[in-house]
């Protein structure tokens, strides 16, 4: 195993949390020292020259977003820490917030600088309350500290962050359904435009950000934009990811690694390989809504540009392998049944389509199915894909279509036997 | 039945309701309260957390309905989560939901007959690396075994034999 440089993980330490103390010790709160020296339009121009791009699964420049922010209007603002990580392989802010928390206090607390936002709420999903708790003793620990609070480190700027222990549901880590959870009104999805940058939280300005995102800013501010390029080993991206390894690995634990790693790295150096010697079939590179790479991507650097290429995408990084005794539509059966069972129910396209995707995954997989079922599949696709209110039944055809792309005669092996070819 | 909500969290609620200007915020963390107090959320805990934060009782069930770990049925005194997810149904939770379902005696969606565990199955809980995976109420377990399960209800079949005691 290639020994790549940490850090978000650089504190981590198995079933223990970084305290302040041994934070600061490790270089912590430099950031911020350094982003309240600089004017805040100053901060965001050099996250947006890291090339920082969102680590919460959509991938989008995070110095870009932070640029379309009316950080000088003023009045009430707010920002938003997204950890409801709820897509299904998926756990790394989870691993990051267990192990060293006061760095994502530290990445809110410039981001409320750069942003001129001095209200944060942090997110966290119901399963999470080990992180929820963490995160409440670093912002204690932060304001005694003077990090957080009013006039942060004699710079006359005020910082307040809150905790929202959430109550289940995979819809709330669409972003403007968090701000109406965040509200307390029936959290299905808003209208966009407006964006949450105009009309967000309580009608106000908000800037919406994931876990890792905001936790990979202080070191940004440290070390600086040439260090942060230098962290990828695809020259075009910039950054380490957290990538979250589960299914049928060897070794299913959650690891640092630079952007453009490949994928046969991640699966046979840091995974161990396929669990019981078997091939590898194929994987979800980053989440239930990412379509499937197969053995012939093996070779494919893991960054956002080289998986769209490849019709996929790299969302949270969170990689489940399949092993070759592994019945894709099965897969991808399990995979619907998730999204048909999170839909809000809001939109006809995602509560309607996605539950008769499930049927016909069911007649497919059980051997009822003719080639009609094969081709109302491809038509249901056809119908939810941007016809949906938001991205989550978007999100659904994500693996359905990688499935009629690659596997098409996997679907049609089940067809002609009356029944599921694999043994499980 | 239990008191819903100890008076002085009712109490520390409207105060925190008064001084905010969306008392709504709190609905969330109300419901949770009454939960964890009283087991699950009945009829007279929506409109106990309407009253409190002043607000209406629909506004109040259109949340208390929308979640999936707020319980408006009677529950167990402890809820297991069983993921069925992506990571844990390829490393086998249907075994493991076979297993406990066997064990226990009920059927996902059922509370056994002693009213100590209701069985319920969750999307993914964020557990992926120690799939197949579970939650009893707030804690999670993972790197399940039909034997780990076993030992796992033991100890908390102790744990509420120890509070009835008291």
């Amino acid at each position: 195993m290639n020994a790549y440089p940490q850090v978000l993980f650089k504190n981590r330490r198995p079933d223990e949390t970084v305290l302040l103390p041994e934070y600061e010790k490790n270089g912590g709160y430099q950031g911020l020292r350094a982003a309240l020296k600089m004017s805040p339009a100053e901060v965001c121009a050099l996250v947006k020259a890291s090339g920082l791009r969102g680590r919460g699964g959509a991938g989008f420049p995070t110095g870009i977003k932070w640029s379309f922010f009316p950080a000088e209007q003023p009045g009430d603002k707010y920002l938003v820490c997204n950890g409801d990580e709820m897509e299904p392989g998926t756990y790394k802010d989870c691993q990051l917030l267990m192990a060293d928390p006061h760095q994502l206090v530290e990445g809110m607390a410039i981001a409320a600088y750069a942003l001129q936002t001095p209200i944060g709420y942090i997110f966290l999903r119901y399963a999470y309350e080990g992180c929820s708790q963490r995160v409440e003793r670093a912002i204690e620990e932060a304001i005694a500290a003077g990090y957080l609070g009013g006039n942060i480190l004699g710079s006359g700027f005020d910082v307040g962050l809150h905790v929202h222990r959430s109550a289940g549901r995979y819809i709330l880590g669409e972003e403007t359904s968090l701000l109406n959870g965040l509200e307390g009104r029936r959290p299905n999805p808003r209208s966009k435009p407006p964006f949450p940058a105009q009309r967000g939280l309580f009608g106000k300005p908000t800037n919406v950000n994931n876990v890792e995102t905001l936790a990979t800013v202080p070191h940004i501010l440290t070390h600086g934009t040439a260090w942060f390029h230098e962290l990828a080993l695809n020259p075009e991206s910039a950054g380490t990811k957290l990538f979250g390894l589960s299914g049928h690995l060897n070794r299913t634990e959650c690891f640092e690694l630079p952007l453009g790693i490949t994928l046969r790295e991640v699966v046979e150096d840091f995974g161990d390989g396929v669990r019981g010697g078997k091939k590898f079939k194929a994987c979800l590179p980053g989440g239930a809504s990412t379509p499937y790479l197969t053995a012939e991507h093996l070779g494919l650097m893991m960054d956002f540009n080289p998986l769209e290429e490849v019709d996929s995408r790299l969302g949270t990084a969170g990689v489940t392998v399949f092993d070759e005794d592994t019945c894709m539509v099965a897969v991808t059966r399990n995979l619907n049944q998730f999204f048909a069972r999170e839909s809000c129910g809001w939109c006809t396209p995602c509560r309607d389509g996605l539950a008769t995707i499930s049927w016909l995954l069911d007649r497919i997989e059980f051997g009822q199915a003719s080639e009609d079922d094969l081709a109302m599949l491809k038509d249901q696709v056809r119908n939810i894909k941007g016809r949906s209110f938001c991205a989550l039944a978007e999100g659904a055809m994500g693996p359905v279509e990688a499935l009629l792309r690659l596997f098409e005669d996997e679907i049609k092996d089940h067809i002609r036997k009356g029944c599921c070819p694999f043994k499980r | 039945m239990n008191e819903l909500l100890p008076q002085n969290q009712i109490d520390s609620f409207k105060a925190k309701a008064a001084a905010i200007s969306h008392p709504h915020e709190l609905i969330v963390d109300l419901l949770r309260a009454v939960q964890s107090h009283h087991g699950w959320v009945p009829d007279d805990g929506v409109l106990l957390t309407a009253e409190t934060l002043g607000v209406l009782p629909v506004e109040v069930e259109e949340i208390a309905t929308f979640y999936d770990k707020i319980f408006r049925h009677a529950v167990g005194r402890r809820v297991i989560h069983v993921c069925d997810s992506i990571c844990c149904w390829s490393t086998g939770a249907e075994m493991i939901t076979e297993h406990l379902q066997k064990t226990l005696g009920i059927k996902l969606g059922e509370t056994t007959a002693d009213g100590d565990f209701t069985l319920l199955p969750t999307c993914c809980l964020g557990a992926c690396g120690d799939a197949p995976a579970m939650m009893i109420g707030l804690t999670p377990h993972g790197h399940l075994t039909p034997e780990k399960i076993d030992e796992i209800l033991q100890k908390e079949r102790a744990v509420i034999a120890a509070d009835d005691k008291e």
